[in-house]
């Protein structure tokens, strides 16, 4: 398959891998770092799964990554400086104060938005990426798919419910949705190459991403009967373009601590 | 003709409990709706809120290296791992909830107990866990001295406690086998790899001894051993199993070329058993009463999260009340 890619196009798939990657990767981090700390312990368990599917995830697209010639899929997770990551600045930033170790305070409806939004995103992009003119995408995009199914399920549940109780817990998560629609443009963003990338039909372009979106979450909020203005914003940032915040920086030097003690031993 | 009556009460409750204890002779399984008396109900309460409670503090050590395994496959394994510990805390609580449900009492107050410290949980979950190793070193050995101490009593006379036990020791294997695998690659790996698994055996020695509680009540004063064994909770006695626990482990340290720090370790070949230096039992009441080197900090994050969760609760509870969902 691979022989059969132009320069181009093969610089188009990895550079769309790379996007694909650093999400999932950066997400399912920030997600790790819940564990032991969620609101209860069914709860616990059932973010767990979702974060350990979607590192799955991550490993499937850096494995295609290895197998275009990219370095090991150990290093590209691992080692990859803070201006190389591809990934949409909102998936990268912290839970809330605090250390995952240390007093953390974490914001639990921040939470359940990011990953609702995203999981919503992941689905609009998963669905168009079953038609990718790159078979190992398509073929990726199939098996995620069926798990994403369920994350996007999990997530809505807690979305209509937090929402639906009023209160305080309302007012939390509307103040959640403005922060990360403030951040969500970059996450529909294919960034630098997206021309490339949509001429090689490896997704749709952005705009028709975009309008899929507004669609899907404007069923739900006016379920909710919450008005959806929809509007984006890369406030800190557009990871896409290698921008990216400290809160990536102190990630990378957490996860990769073990592996750079030694890069070259095997783990 | 009142003291009659509470004679006729009295002899009403001998004859319950003498039915009841047939039924544990027989090898019957007892349920959670079936009349039991207090002393099971409440001994039962005690080891298994315990023992669910230990797996949720339990995933805290490990929790420190989910984020931090080295590679992509150590990750998923980790995180693997720790998700089944919270599952396993999960399935315990439930069984607790039954069993706890007569007297009127809900998992708050098994979180309430844990909180105040009259709820304990295993010495191992107080103890430091600063390098990889430490996290190669808990899935090996700690869940090695669980699946000793767990399959002693899958066949235990509270149904659904046994049947809780049956799924999580399936499940310990893989983490038994997730544990040695880290571990292995580390004694093939480089000297500086080497040296962090002899330093986690260092460290964990004497906690993986205290692991299976004290050899008699004289070490630390109480004994739940022998009410476990009246009422076919447990068959084997805690040296027994700290006996069965070096002769399965002890073999496989010294074969990857590390020591075990004890220089009295051997077996004895005319007693039978496994020579060795008791280790600190006053120590071991020190730190299951909450006072080991990471007791308060990891008492801290639960409880932070359950104070800082607090919204998430009361809207659930608000939000079941308005629409049944
Ligand atoms: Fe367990
Ligand atoms: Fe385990």
């Amino acid at each position: 398959m691979n022989e059969l890619l132009s320069t181009e196009e093969k610089r188009a798939v990895i550079e769309l891998l790379y996007q694909l990657a650093d999400d999932d990767f950066i997400i399912s981090y920030r997600g790790s770092e819940w564990l032991g700390l969620a609101p209860h312990i069914e709860e616990d368990v059932a973010f767990s799964s979702i974060s350990q599917d979607t590192m799955g995830h991550a490993a499937m697209y850096y494995q295609l990554l290895e197998e275009l010639g990219e370095k090991d899929r150990d290093y590209l997770s691992h080692a990859r400086k803070s201006n190389e990551r591809k990934n949409a600045v909102l998936l990268e930033l912290v839970n809330g104060e605090g250390h995952y170790l240390h007093e953390p305070r974490y914001d639990w409806a921040f939470t359940v938005v990011r990953h609702y939004y995203y999981s919503q995103a992941k689905k609009v992009k998963i669905e168009s990426l079953k038609q990718s003119s790159y078979p190992p995408l398509a073929a990726a995009a199939v098996k995620i798919s069926m798990e994403l199914h369920y994350h996007l399920m999990h997530w809505t549940v807690w979305f209509t419910q937090l929402l639906n109780a009023g209160g305080e817990a309302k007012k939390r998560m509307l103040k959640a949705i403005a922060k990360v629609e403030a951040e969500f443009e970059d996450v529909l963003s294919l960034g630098p190459l997206s021309k490339e990338i949509v001429k090689a039909q490896l997704i749709e372009e952005e705009s028709r991403l975009l309008l899929s979106f507004h669609a899907n979450i404007n069923a739900v909020f006016n379920d909710l009967s919450i008005p959806y203005k929809g509007e984006f914003t890369s406030l800190s940032g557009r990871g896409r373009f290698g921008e990216h915040t400290e809160d990536l920086s102190e990630a990378l030097n957490t996860l990769g601590e073990v592996y750079h003690s030694d890069p070259g031993a095997v783990w | 003709m009142v003291s009659k009556i509470i004679n006729h009460s009295i002899n009403k409750d001998e004859e319950k409990i003498l039915s009841f204890m047939a039924r544990i002779e027989a090898g019957e399984k007892i349920e959670a709706d079936d009349w039991m008396p207090d002393e099971y109900r409440n001994v039962l309460i005690k080891l298994i809120s315990m023992h669910g409670i230990s797996e949720i503090m339990g995933a805290l050590p490990e929790k420190e290296w989910v984020p931090k395994a080295p590679s992509l496959k150590r990750k998923l394994g980790i995180m693997a791992k720790v998700q089944d510990e919270m599952g396993h805390g999960q399935l315990l609580l439930r069984v607790t909830e039954d069993l706890i449900k007569p007297l009127g009492k809900t998992r708050e107050d098994i979180m309430e107990d844990l909180f105040s410290g009259d709820l304990k949980f295993h010495n191992v979950f107080h103890m430091e866990a600063p390098t990889w190793g430490d996290a190669g070193l808990i899935g090996w050995l700690v869940d090695g001295a669980a699946i000793i101490t767990q399959t002693n009593m899958l066949s235990a006379s509270y149904g659904p406690y046994a049947r809780a036990l049956k799924r999580i020791c399936a499940e310990e294997v893989f983490h038994a086998q997730h544990g040695e695998a880290i571990i292995l690659a580390l004694a093939e790996g480089t000297e500086a790899q080497k040296a962090m698994i002899q330093d986690s055996i260092n460290r964990w020695w004497e906690s993986l001894l205290m692991f299976f509680g004290p050899g008699d009540a004289k070490a630390v004063g109480t004994s739940k051993q022998d009410i476990t064994a009246k009422y076919k909770i447990r068959s084997k006695s805690n040296e027994e199993l700290r006996q069965d626990f070096f002769t399965k482990y002890v073999p496989r340290i010294l074969s990857l070329g590390l020591t075990i720090p004890d220089l009295t370790m051997h077996f004895d070949d005319q007693k039978k058993e496994w020579i060795y230096r008791q280790p600190d039992w006053n120590r071991f009441k020190e730190i299951v009463r909450n006072k080991g080197p990471k007791s308060q900090e990891r008492l801290r994050l639960r409880k932070l999260s359950y104070e800082n969760n607090e919204w998430v609760r009361s809207a659930l509870s608000s939000g079941s009340e308005n629409e049944a969902g």
